[in-house]
């Protein structure tokens, strides 16, 4: 158990805009990252399976991991200006979420407002890019998921080291 | 125009209008030709707009902000450049200098077209196996 997975790593681009949705796209590719691409933060959220708290409640008191992502995702890059939620807005809430403020999350901007970027990376961004997005930039990803990857090893002992430990007190 | 020309010419284009990815071609005339689709209708809705008696800056400005965005991804410095201008001008309420800076946009934007149409068909007279060969 707990193999070093070889897969390549999940990036899930948030853009409003589809040539940037594409570019970006390429991007991540060329460097062999694995890519999904959607158009809002609600989006994206859903994709994460972040739900809103109400539905937490329900669930039995045990211990339990990520209560509902449905897919892994390894970093999330986001643009800033977007409608309805901005990419600062998919931020906070990732950082407030307990089972995703983990990720990484980078930040785009066509836009060069120093308080917007220190905002951003004040508020837990890892990485601010301006647009256009270059090759040289995707490449300052891979530290920030290699950091996570180590994390997420970590965390995995722990919660199947505790999963033992539950099972054998409370057989089913 | 001999082949070798041709490619030699596609090779200098390349270098100087973008950073290339040869993997595939078509790639980047996809991004362009959708890149001048979005921003021809957005040149409309600017231009209607700049029509009304009381100009609506804020209305402008977001168009301006979105064409900005698609003209800033496939790195054409100078229609950017000519948006920054348009959008202090709104932000001022100045309506002659949205007026001015739009036109100097227009022919930007036309010019790059231009040279960008050139490109591709160049592209395609040489050939797909010039479109294939890294030339870093």
């Amino acid at each position: 158990m707990g193999i070093a997975s070889e897969a390549p790593f999940h990036v899930l681009a948030v853009d409003d805009s589809l040539i940037d949705r594409m570019l970006i796209e390429r991007l991540l590719k060329t460097s062999s990252f694995h890519v999904t691409a959607v158009d809002s933060g609600s989006k994206a959220l859903k994709l994460l399976g972040l739900i809103e708290d109400e539905q937490r409640n329900e669930e039995p008191p045990s211990i339990s991991l990520e209560a509902h992502q449905d897919i892994e995702v390894n970093l999330i890059i986001t643009d800033y200006c977007m409608p309805e939620m901005t990419g600062y807005d998919l931020l906070r809430k990732i950082k407030e979420s307990r089972s995703l403020k983990d990720i990484p999350v980078v930040i785009m901007s066509s836009e060069n407002v120093p308080s917007r970027i220190n905002r951003c990376l004040e508020n837990g961004a890892d990485e601010f890019f301006l647009k256009p997005v270059q090759l040289s930039d995707v490449n300052k990803l891979r530290p920030h998921l290699l950091k996570s990857k180590v994390k997420d090893e970590e965390h995995r002992k722990i919660n199947n080291k505790t999963r033992e430990l539950t099972e054998i007190h409370s057989p089913r | 125009m001999d082949r070798n020309q041709s490619r030699r010419q596609v090779a200098a284009m390349k270098q100087c209008l973008f950073d290339q990815d040869d993997a595939n071609p078509n790639f980047v005339e996809e991004i362009v030709t959708l890149h001048y689709r979005d921003s021809s209708r957005l040149i409309s809705s600017i231009e209607q707009a700049l029509k009304e008696r009381n100009l609506d800056f804020n209305k402008l400005d977001t168009l301006m902000h979105q064409f900005k965005g698609s003209s800033s991804s496939i790195g054409a410095k100078k229609v950017k450049a000519e948006c920054n201008l348009f959008r202090e001008y709104c932000r001022e309420g100045n309506a002659e200098g949205c007026t001015r800076s739009f036109q100097q946009l227009k022919k930007e934007h036309g010019a790059l077209r231009k040279k960008l149409e050139a490109y591709f068909q160049l592209a395609r007279q040489a050939g797909p196996h010039e479109t294939a060969c890294r030339s870093k």
